[in-house]
């Protein structure tokens, strides 16, 4: 186990290595000097020659890379040209509140998306299946931005149960905190019901056919029993898998859900920065994604041998 | 031959219309799609336009229709794009192997870390938000998982012994690839592509809800979507018919593809 | 017999669907307390079925038409589901063929054991916990405490398949389904693991009701046969009765496709071997991984090998052996480590003179009749590719060989516009044989050809292969891990281990007087057969020690 926790860590490193040479590389793509797009308008020729110095423009690339790099690790990411903020801050501010909406609706969304899963998987073709097969598939056909519009256009403006625009963050006042992230989760989480749903029952069929599960039954065990002890961890991995690539997804996608909800969160900070062509935050943004990601994968990997032992025998 | 599924059946026909109204959106629609009229502003669906009028005056339907038409277009463009990068890619690397694979799937997997459009997004920030800038980052940002698919499938047949005996033949390496390796590669690529199609579909949607696609005042479903936000309140219809027409085709394309994956892989029909 | 029947099936009938197959039918056996029973039958027999159905499961596309199964004098389809669990297990257990598969993966072997024990008897868990270990010890693992600790996927398919019947063995049920319980397993791990079985059952009074396609195994261990094909019993009796005086056409049909030896032949001595290897080494280099640098792995230790033009010498082993890396490094698959590879005086490596001539005149025939076929080709087109190598050769003798060859595996008539899926696994393995002679070669390695098929079928494939062989004189290295298939067809036989010969000679002299104690074992695995005048057999077996004897 710890020679699988070890590979699979130093598995993680090369990838981290190329996502920041990436980063680096695409953002030196745009035409222009480096300083004057991380400046902006607010260039003068003195704090031009500065940054030129500071980011090393005068060296060879491999050298600027490991200044930056060098910059990244000890958590500078250089300035936001629009606010003058730090940029790390920034993105860990606007990150706290997009990952509240995430986790929560993803949590929420397996709850109830993995039990209804396998039990569908159990009584395939019976009517429940195909009921919770056909929501599943209409729930994730949904774009998140037009339910998000739909929920606000009933929620918000025909009963005026929930705030339509804004955020307050819960630190600061739990309960209207709380009432302004109902429609966003709740966007969320019908959306992602479908998706891991479905993966919960494709996953729990392919499980139900094997031999052991025959077994199971061979042996005068129950169908609650041989469901829930002996199906639903072994194909509980797959989805494991699915939740970390959705969390994933989500905190780049989560841009659309807080534009139509206003949420000040680090998708809506990337886009921003796009139009603005605040270089720095583009920069900083992509990077901490991305690093967040591997990470997220590290650790959904690292659980897997929990489902499937077989895979630190490799 | 059997009855086909109700998948299958009801996938096509959403899919039937919407090409079908993406061609004719091409070519035809009631009304000019830019064509403004001050007149007609904000009007409710009525006679004279089925789906309504924007704030500008525009014909709803009209631009759906050839907004179909670029989503189409675009979201075909991309997928080839991703499917003619990915494969090549994908078949260097499975049957190379050694260091060359190596390499490759390192950078691969560093571009997969980037999740969903988060790639596509910084692209963006570099080309520019225009029709072809979104082909191109779209395009780059899903050639990872086609590389990765081909790939796997390529590994997959060259254990296959019909390769070994394609070696043991005589047949030169290149040959065994592009005979007998390539062509088996048609069938998952063909799934993916469509499922492929549905994701880019969505990705361009949202990109032109963000402002980031398509600028407007040529017409995509997202950009419009985004247009309907101030008027939420007291023109529905705008918010409405996008979005339907966006799920529509996501759903037609998911119960195709279950549909064709159904068909390729009967082992799911339960066994007790 | 005065005591009634532990298991009475009668009449069950099975169909597929609304309108369907029928895919049991009619089908009635008994099994008496203490008794092993076999049921013997090839794929689409439908005994697979009927015995799952014993015990209720039967799967939610196939329908009970008409019969009744009566275990202990109860309706098996009447009973609730809480009685079905109640006998299940505690009263009939069963063995499945894939101990890859038949075990949870995830799950702690010593879980898995207790479970069974725990929900049938009143134990508490210390009781249980020695019931469990005193098992493993029976069926023969050394660290019983360590397998508790331990999951699935540490152990080898034989080690698998003991503890599955440990598991079942456990709660000394009155009757054991065993579905192909050895199928999977090597040839002397099979003997072992059957013996194992057939032990314990008959330490516990269990009945056990054997499934097999294999007729030799059936008959040493069972008591009474029933036959089936088709999804009907065609018959059915004691052992000795049926093989010696079999009834209907299919017994004696898979009687005559038992493997018989034919007069060794003489062949003409010839001056240089076809294929001549020495001192072959393969070596599989040690995976790699971040932490870890294993050393290289020996397939071959410094084989030695020479095929007279001709003859045809089997190769024989049981999995790691080495046998197939000797087939595939001889066809160029795989890089020697050191050693040499001549072919017709003339070594065959890439850039040397004689390469054409090899690669033209060596071929190959694989197992998988499932995998050695391009799917997206017309059999025509797969039989016809080699020939594009042949320089000199017009397109209408091209197609007029192609022809010929089909004609000669017995795949005239539109077969060569026809695609593999269309095709059945015998029907198969024949384009592939064709394939591997189309160009006349003088040297064919067949790797397992008939290890995947039906036992009749392999007997159809194995006479064509003869019947090829014969007519055009190429030499063959036949590789198997059934002593039993090359009786027929071997000249000489080598027997390897571990990636070494231990022993080689002549068929004759191997069969009847195997020197070295691993071909014994092998050879104890395989009946002898012996006509009687009726039509019939008589099996005999082999005991390690070189010294036949006849079971009662």
């Amino acid at each position: 186990m710890f020679r699988f926790a070890l590979t699979r860590i130093a598995m993680a490193l090369p990838t981290l290595l190329i996502v920041a040479v990436s980063v680096f590389v695409l953002i030196r793509l745009i035409p222009g000097d480096p300083a004057q797009l991380m400046l902006g308008d607010l260039a003068t020729p003195a704090s031009l020659a500065d940054l030129r110095a500071r980011l090393g423009l005068d060296q060879s690339l491999p050298v600027q890379f490991g200044i930056w790099i060098g910059n990244v690790l000890t958590g500078d990411f250089g300035r936001s040209i629009s606010s003058q903020e730090a940029v790390l801050p920034l993105i860990m501010q606007r990150f706290w509140v997009s990952a509240q909406i995430v986790l929560v609706a993803v949590l929420m969304a397996s709850l109830v998306a993995v039990p209804a899963g396998v039990i569908a998987a159990w009584k395939q073709d019976s009517s429940l299946d195909l009921g919770l097969v056909a929501t599943a598939t209409l729930l994730l056909s949904i774009p998140t931005f037009w339910l998000g519009l739909l929920l606000l256009l009933f929620f918000g403006l025909k009963l005026e149960w929930l705030p339509v625009v804004g955020y307050v963050s819960i630190a600061d006042n739990p309960w209207a905190g709380v009432l302004y992230l109902v429609m966003p989760i709740m966007t969320l989480f019908l959306h992602e019901i479908g998706v891991i749903l479905r993966m919960a029952r494709a996953s729990t069929l392919e499980v139900l056919r094997l031999d052991y599960i025959t077994h199971a039954r061979a042996k005068g065990l129950g169908e609650a029993a041989v469901l829930w002890r002996h199906a639903f961890k072994n194909a509980f991995g797959p989805t494991w898998t699915l939740i970390g690539l959705v969390l994933g997804n989500l905190l780049g996608g989560i841009a659309v859900v807080e534009t139509v909800f206003t949420i000040p969160g680090l998708g809506r900070l990337l886009v921003d920065a796009i139009f603005a062509r605040d270089y720095p935050v583009i920069q900083g943004c992509m990077l901490f994604v991305a690093f967040t990601y591997v990470l997220v994968n590290l650790v959904i990997d690292l659980c897997y041998p929990i489902f499937d032992p077989r895979v630190t025998a490799e | 031959m059997k009855r086909p599924a109700p998948n299958a059946i009801i996938g096509g026909a959403l899919i039937g219309t919407l090409l079908a109204v993406a061609a004719t959106g091409a070519l035809w629609t009631p009304y000019e799609p830019l064509k403004l009229s001050f007149r007609e502003k904000l009007v409710a669906p009525n006679a004279a336009h089925w789906l309504g009028t924007d704030e500008f005056g525009r014909d709803v339907l009209s631009r759906l229709m050839a907004g179909a038409a670029t989503s189409v277009w675009i979201s075909l463009l991309t997928v080839t794009l991703a499917v003619l990068l990915g494969t090549l890619i994908g078949l260097i690397s499975g049957y190379t192997r050694g260091w060359t694979d190596r390499i490759i799937m390192a950078f691969n997997d560093a571009l997969l870390a980037f999740p969903g459009i988060l790639l596509a997004l910084g692209l963006l920030a570099v080309v520019g938000a225009n029709k072809y800038g979104i082909i191109l980052a779209l395009g780059i940002a899903y050639t990872p998982s086609v590389a990765r698919v081909v790939r796997g499938t390529v590994l997959s047949l060259r254990e296959r012994e019909f390769i070994a005996a394609s070696r043991v033949m005589g047949n030169s390496e290149a040959f065994t690839m592009a005979r007998h390796i390539l062509p088996n590669c048609i069938a998952p690529l063909t799934v993916l592509a469509t499922s492929m199609f549905g994701y880019v579909l969505l990705a361009e949607s949202a990109l032109s809800f963000l402002g980031l696609g398509v600028p407007p005042p040529a017409p995509t479903w997202g950009n419009m979507l985004a247009g309907s936000r101030p008027y939420i309140g007291q023109a529905m219809w705008l918010g409405i018919f996008p979005g339907l027409c966006i799920s529509l085709t996501l759903l037609g394309i998911n119960l195709l593809g279950d549909a064709l994956r159904d068909k390729l892989d009967p082992r799911m029909r339960g066994a007790r | 017999m005065t005591t009634s029947a532990l298991l009475d099936v009668a009449g069950l009938t099975l169909r597929i669907g609304e309108a369907g197959r029928t895919v049991v039918d009619d089908v009635s056996f008994q099994v008496f307390p203490g008794e092993i029973v076999g049921i013997v039958g090839e794929s689409g027999s439908g005994k697979t079925l009927a015995a799952r159905a014993v015990m209720g499961f039967i799967p939610p596309a196939v329908r009970l038409v008409g019969g009744a199964i009566r275990f202990d004098g109860q309706d098996v389809m009447a009973m609730s589901g809480k009685d079905l669990r109640a006998i299940r297990g505690s009263k009939v257990g069963m063995v499945f063929q894939e101990p890859m598969t038949s075990l949870n993966p995830s799950m702690l072997i010593g879980r898995q054991l207790d479970e069974g024990l725990a929900l049938h008897r009143k134990l508490d868990a210390a009781a249980r916990r020695a019931l469990i270990l005193d098992m493993l010890r029976r069926v023969g693992l050394k660290d019983p405490e360590g397998a508790l600790e331990s999951y699935p996927h540490q152990f080898s398919g034989g080690m698998r398949q003991r503890i599955m019947l440990a598991s079942v063995m456990l709660l000394k049920p009155a009757l054991l389904l065993a579905d192909e319980p050895t199928t999977a397993l090597d040839a002397v791990v099979q003997r072992d693991v059957m013996e194992l079985m057939v032990g314990l059952t008959q330490e516990n009074g269990t009945a056990v009701l054997l499934i097999s396609h294999d007729l030799g195994m059936v008959a040493r261990y069972c008591s009474r046969i029933v036959v089936m094909c088709q999804g009907e019993v065609v018959e059915q009796g004691r052992s000795e009765d049926l093989l010696a005086r079999p009834q209907h056409p299919y017994t004696r049909k898979l009687l005559s496709a038992m493997p018989h030896r034919l007069p060794a032949r003489d062949l003409p001595p010839a001056k240089t071997p076809i294929v001549s290897v020495r001192d072959l080494v393969i070596e599989y280099p040690g995976r790699q991984g971040f932490f870890r640098k294993s050393t290289p792995k020996r397939a071959l230790h410094g084989i030695s090998i020479d095929v007279q033009p001709g003859e045809v010498v089997a190769v024989v082993g049981g999995s790691g052996s080495g046998k197939t890396t000797l087939g595939q490094s001889i066809a160029g698959l795989v890089k020697p480590a050191s050693g040499t590879i001549v072919f017709d005086g003339k070594p065959i490596a890439k850039g040397e003179a004689g390469y054409w001539d090899y690669r033209l005149n060596c071929q190959m025939v694989f197992q998988d009749p499932y995998s050695s076929l391009d799917p997206r080709m017309t059999i025509g087109e797969l039989v016809a590719e080699p020939l594009r190598l042949v320089r000199d050769m017009a397109p209408t003798a091209k197609a007029a060989r192609v022809a010929e060859v089909l004609a000669e595996v017995g795949l005239g008539d539109g077969f060569a516009a026809r695609y593999p899926h269309e095709l059945s696994g015998g029907q198969r393995q024949r384009v592939a044989i064709a394939r591997a002679v189309v160009r006349r070669p003088s040297f064919v390695i067949a790797d397992e050809p008939v290890s995947a098929l039906d036992v009749t079928v392999r007997a159809q494939v194995l006479d064509l292969f003869d019947e090829l062989q014969k007519k055009h004189g190429f030499s063959c290295l036949f590789i198997s891990h059934d002593l039993g298939v090359v009786e027929q067809v071997a000249d000489r036989v080598v027997v390897m281990q571990d990636g070494r010969i231990v022993e080689e000679g002549p068929r004759d002299a191997i069969f009847d007087a195997p020197q070295h104690a691993y071909t014994q074992k092998l050879l104890s695995a395989v009946p002898g057969l012996e006509s009687t005048g009726e039509g019939g057999v008589r099996l005999f077996w082999r005991r390690a020690g070189n010294d036949a004897s006849i079971v009662s």
